[in-house]
C-alpha cells in the first residue's frame, strides 16, 4: 500500500541532461549505461557524462560510516553545475542521492549545493516517462518478460508504474507480473555477505516467483538487484536471464 | 533488567537464523501465514485515501503524546490514583518483578492468569514467578501454545504463528492429559477454553497489557479477540496492569485512532471482538470486578531512548506487528531467530536501544532496508533511517544509545576510508577501476565476501571496459 501518488510535476522538456551512471554500472553493467545514454539521445537530448563521477555514497551511509559516505557525495557535486535534470539508472542510487543526501549534509556548509543537486535527479524510467514522455516502437520477437521492481525505487524514489508502463508499450512484449513483486530479492547491499543465508533465502524466493512467470527474461531497473538475481539464477543452472531495463529498450528498438 | 555491560555477549542472529532457514516446515508455516496476512491487511486498506487520512490521524495522536509525554504521565498516574487504581513506576525490569512480588505476596497469591502483555516478555514475569512459587498462566491462546511449548512468542500479536494445527494438536497430545488426538482448530481451542475457564475461576490474580492509557481520564484500554483480557481483569480480585511508559495517550478521542488502526494493520479486523476500557476497581455496591487494580508503568530504557530526538520516533509504536508480517527477513527467519521480546523491524530498533549494542549490535543489520515495513507502519515511524542511525551509533563510541561504538572496527574503519578515498578522487577511482576491470574477474571465491556472495550465486563479471570508457570511446562529452 503506498501513499497516494503526488501530483505529478509536469517539467519542461530539458534539451540537455546529466547522466550518472552510478558504481555498479560503471563496473559491472557499462552497457546498461550506455543504453540509458542512447534512449536519451534517441530523444534528442544531448547528454553530458561528467568524467570525474564515482558513487553516491550508499554502500558507506549504510553501514554506519556517514562521514566517508559525505565525502565520496561531496566529491560528486561540482560535476553537475548546470541548473540541467541528473539522470540515474538505478532506483537505489537515485533514491539516495534524492532522499538521503539532503539529511547527510544537513548542517554542512556546502548543504545548500547538495540539496539543489540532489532536487535535480531522476531515475532512468521515471524520466523517460514523466518528463519526455516517450513512445516506443517494438522491433524485437514476440518474448516473454517479468519486472522486478527494486525496493528503492518504489519506496524511496516512488517509481512503480513508469518501467512497466514503457514494457507494456512494446507490441511483442508480454509481460507477466511476479506473484510477490514488491518483495525485496535480499540484495541490501553489504547485506547480501553479511547474512549470506537469509539474502539466499531471499532470493530463492525470488527465483520461484520469475520461474513460475514463464518469462525469458527478469528486467529491472536496479543493478544491484541484478547482480544478485542474475548470480541465484546462473548459480541454479536456470534458463532465465535478469536484464537492465534500459539494455532491454534498446535492443527492442534496434530489433 | 540486569544491569547490561558493554562487555555483554552479542547475541548470534545469524547462527539462530540459519537453523531457522534449514527447518522447511517453520519457513513454509511463516510463508503461508505472512501472505494472508498481508492479503487481509490490504483488503482493509483498499482505499488509499482513507489510509493516508487515518494513519496521518494516528500518527499524529502518537506525536501529539510524546511531544508531551513527562506531562501526561503526571495527569495519568493523578488520574488513575484518583480512579482507585495504584500506579507503581519501575525503571527496570527487575523493579517492576519486585513490585508484582509483593503485590502477590501481600494477597497471598498462588495463581495468576495473564492476558498478552509484551511488557512482561520484557520482564521475563512467567519464569521469575515460577522461581518464587507462583504459577502465571497464559490465557491468550497463542500465548498459552508457546507456554506449554516452553518457547517464546514468535510474534507480538500471534504468538504460535510458527506453529500449524497438526504441530499444535500434536502438543496438547503430549502436554495435556485429556487431549485427544484431533487436529481440529474448533476442538483444540475449544479444550483450551475448557483448561483455561477453571483457571480464571481460581486464580488470585489477573494480569493484562494495556494498549492506549489515557492521561485526562485514568483510563486503561485493552482490545483483544478471545475475551480472555476481559476474564483476566474482572475474574480475579486483583488486577496488575503493565504498560511501557510511552503507552499513555492524552485523551479519551485519540483512543479510536489507534485502536481502529491497530488490528487492520495487524490482522486486517475491522475492530477487535474485545475492546475493554478499565477505569476502576470495583465501587461500594458493584457485584463484579477486581477489588484492586495496579499499573505498572515500566522505563527500561525507554527514557533514554526519549532523550534523543531522531529515536524517539521508535516510541510511537502502537505495537500492531504489522512491521513483520511485510519484512522480508521476518518472513524467511520466524520471530524465534531474533531470541528477543521483540522480533521483526520493531524489535530491530527498539530491543537494540534497549539492551544495548554491545549484546544486540547485528539486529540493526539483519535488515535490507527495503522499507517495506516504513510502508506500512501505520503511525509512520521511520523505522530505516532509524535502523541506519542504529548502525551509525554502533560503530560511533558515545552515549547516544546504550554501548554506542560497542561495533567500532579499526580494520572495518581503515576499509570505508580506503574506500572513501577511491571514490573522492576521480584519478584514484580511475586506476581502481581499472585494475578491477583488469583483474577483478580473477579474484578467488574464497576470498572474504566473495565466499558468502558465492554460497548460492556466480561470481559477479567484472566488464572489461568500464560506463568511464565507453562514454569517452563515444566521445560523449564530460561537461
Amino acid at each position: 500500500m503506498t501513499q497516494p501518488t503526488p501530483p505529478r510535476p509536469s517539467p519542461t522538456r530539458p534539451s540537455k541532461v546529466y547522466f550518472f551512471g552510478t558504481c555498479l554500472v560503471d563496473l559491472f553493467f557499462p552497457d546498461a549505461g550506455m543504453a540509458g545514454m542512447d534512449l536519451l539521445k534517441a530523444q534528442g537530448l544531448t547528454v553530458v557524462f561528467p568524467q570525474g563521477q564515482s558513487c553516491c555514497g550508499q554502500p558507506a551511509y549504510n553501514s554506519g560510516y556517514r562521514a566517508d559516505a559525505l565525502k565520496v557525495a561531496r566529491a560528486q557535486l561540482d560535476l553537475f553545475p548546470g541548473d540541467l535534470p541528473i539522470v540515474v539508472p538505478s532506483g537505489s542510487c537515485a533514491g539516495m542521492m534524492k532522499k538521503h543526501w539532503p539529511h547527510l549534509f544537513h548542517g554542512e556548509p556546502d548543504e545548500a549545493k547538495a540539496v539543489q543537486v540532489s532536487s535535480r535527479v531522476w531515475e532512468l524510467t521515471q524520466f523517460l516517462v514523466q518528463v519526455l514522455d516517450v513512445k516506443l516502437e517494438d522491433k524485437g520477437e514476440p518474448v516473454r518478460v517479468t519486472w522486478h521492481a527494486s525496493c528503492h525505487a518504489q519506496r524511496e524514489m516512488g517509481v512503480v508504474e513508469e518501467p512497466k508502463a514503457l514494457l507494456r508499450q512494446l507490441a511483442n512484449v508480454e509481460l507477466v507480473e511476479l506473484k510477490r513483486e514488491k518483495e525485496c530479492c535480499g540484495f541490501g547491499g553489504t547485506f547480501a555477505v553479511r547474512h549470506p543465508e537469509i539474502s539466499a533465502a531471499m532470493v530463492g524466493d525470488k527465483v520461484d516467483d520469475i520461474e513460475q512467470t514463464g518469462a525469458k527474461r527478469v528486467v529491472s531497473g536496479d543493478c544491484g538487484c541484478l547482480l544478485n538475481i542474475n548470480g541465484a539464477l546462473e548459480g541454479g543452472h536456470k534458463p532465465v536471464q535478469g536484464q537492465h531495463i534500459a539494455q532491454f529498450l534498446k535492443e527492442r528498438l534496434h530489433g | 533488567m540486569a544491569e547490561h555491560h558493554g562487555t555483554e555477549a552479542p547475541v548470534n542472529f545469524a547462527a539462530a537464523s540459519k537453523a531457522a532457514l534449514l527447518d522447511p516446515q517453520l519457513r513454509g508455516n511463516f510463508r503461508r501465514a505472512m501472505d494472508g496476512l498481508m492479503t487481509k491487511r490490504a483488503v482493509q486498506f483498499a482505499d488509499a485515501k482513507e489510509w493516508h487520512d487515518m494513519r496521518a490521524l494516528a500518527a499524529s495522536v502518537r506525536l501529539r503524546a510524546l511531544s508531551k509525554l513527562p506531562e501526561l504521565l503526571e495527569k495519568l498516574e493523578a488520574n488513575c490514583t484518583r480512579n482507585g487504581i495504584q500506579v507503581h513506576w519501575a525503571s527496570t525490569t527487575d523493579e517492576a518483578n519486585a513490585i508484582v512480588l509483593d503485590i502477590m505476596k501481600r494477597v497471598d497469591a498462588k495463581l495468576a492468569v495473564k492476558g498478552k502483555s509484551m511488557v512482561t516478555e520484557e520482564m521475563h514475569l512467567n519464569a521469575f514467578l515460577e522461581e518464587h512459587g507462583i504459577e502465571a498462566l497464559e490465557a491468550d491462546l497463542g500465548e498459552y501454545i508457546v507456554q506449554l511449548d516452553g518457547t517464546m512468542p514468535s510474534h507480538i500479536i500471534m504468538p504460535a504463528i510458527h506453529l500449524n494445527t497438526k504441530q499444535i494438536a500434536h502438543l496438547f497430545k503430549r502436554k495435556i492429559k485429556e487431549a485427544e488426538s484431533i487436529e481440529d482448530a474448533a476442538y483444540l481451542t475449544g479444550l483450551a477454553r475448557r483448561i483455561l475457564r477453571q483457571k480464571f475461576m481460581n486464580a488470585d490474580v489477573g494480569m493484562s497489557g494495556v494498549n492506549a492509557a489515557v492521561a485526562e481520564t485514568g483510563t486503561l484500554c485493552l482490545i483483544e479477540n478471545e475475551g480472555n483480557g476481559r476474564m483476566c481483569t474482572t475474574v480475579p480480585p486483583v488486577h496488575i496492569a503493565f504498560m511501557g511508559l510511552e503507552k499513555v495517550v492524552e485523551t479519551l478521542e485519540d483512543v479510536p485512532p489507534v485502536i481502529s488502526l491497530l488490528p487492520r494493520s495487524a490482522t486486517g479486523q475491522p475492530i477487535t471482538t474485545y475492546v475493554n476500557m478499565i477505569t476502576s476497581p470495583r465501587k461500594e455496591g458493584e457485584l463484579d470486578g477486581p477489588r484492586e487494580i495496579h499499573l505498572v508503568i515500566l522505563d527500561n530504557g525507554r527514557s533514554s531512548v526519549y532523550a534523543d530526538a531522531e529515536l524517539r520516533d521508535t516510541l510511537r509504536c502502537i505495537r500492531c506487528g504489522a512491521c513483520m508480517n511485510h519484512c522480508p527477513v521476518y518472513t524467511k527467519v520466524g520471530g524465534h531467530a531474533y531470541e528477543a521480546p521483540y522480533p521483526g523491524p520493531i524489535g530491530k530498533i527498539l530491543v537494540p536501544q534497549m539492551e544495548g549494542l554491545a549484546k544486540r549490535g547485528e539486529m540493526p543489520h539483519a535488515c535490507t532496508m527495503c522499507n517495506a515495513c516504513v510502508e506500512i507502519c501505520p503511525v509512520k515511524i521511520p523505522i530505516v533511517e532509524i535502523m541506519g542511525r542504529l548502525r551509525v551509533e554502533a560503530v560511533r563510541p558515545g552515549d547516544a544509545v546504550k554501548d554506542s561504538g560497542a561495533q567500532a572496527s579499526k580494520t572495518e574503519a581503515m576499509v570505508w576510508k580506503g574506500w572513501a578515498a577511491m571514490n573522492a578522487s576521480p584519478m584514484a577511482y580511475k586506476i581502481a577501476t581499472m585494475a578491477m576491470s583488469k583483474l577483478g574477474n580473477a579474484a578467488p571465491t574464497g576470498l572474504p565476501l566473495l565466499k558468502e556472495w558465492t554460497s548460492v550465486r556466480t561470481k559477479p563479471r567484472f566488464a572489461s571496459r568500464t560506463l568511464h570508457d565507453l562514454a569517452r570511446e563515444k566521445g560523449i562529452p564530460d561537461v
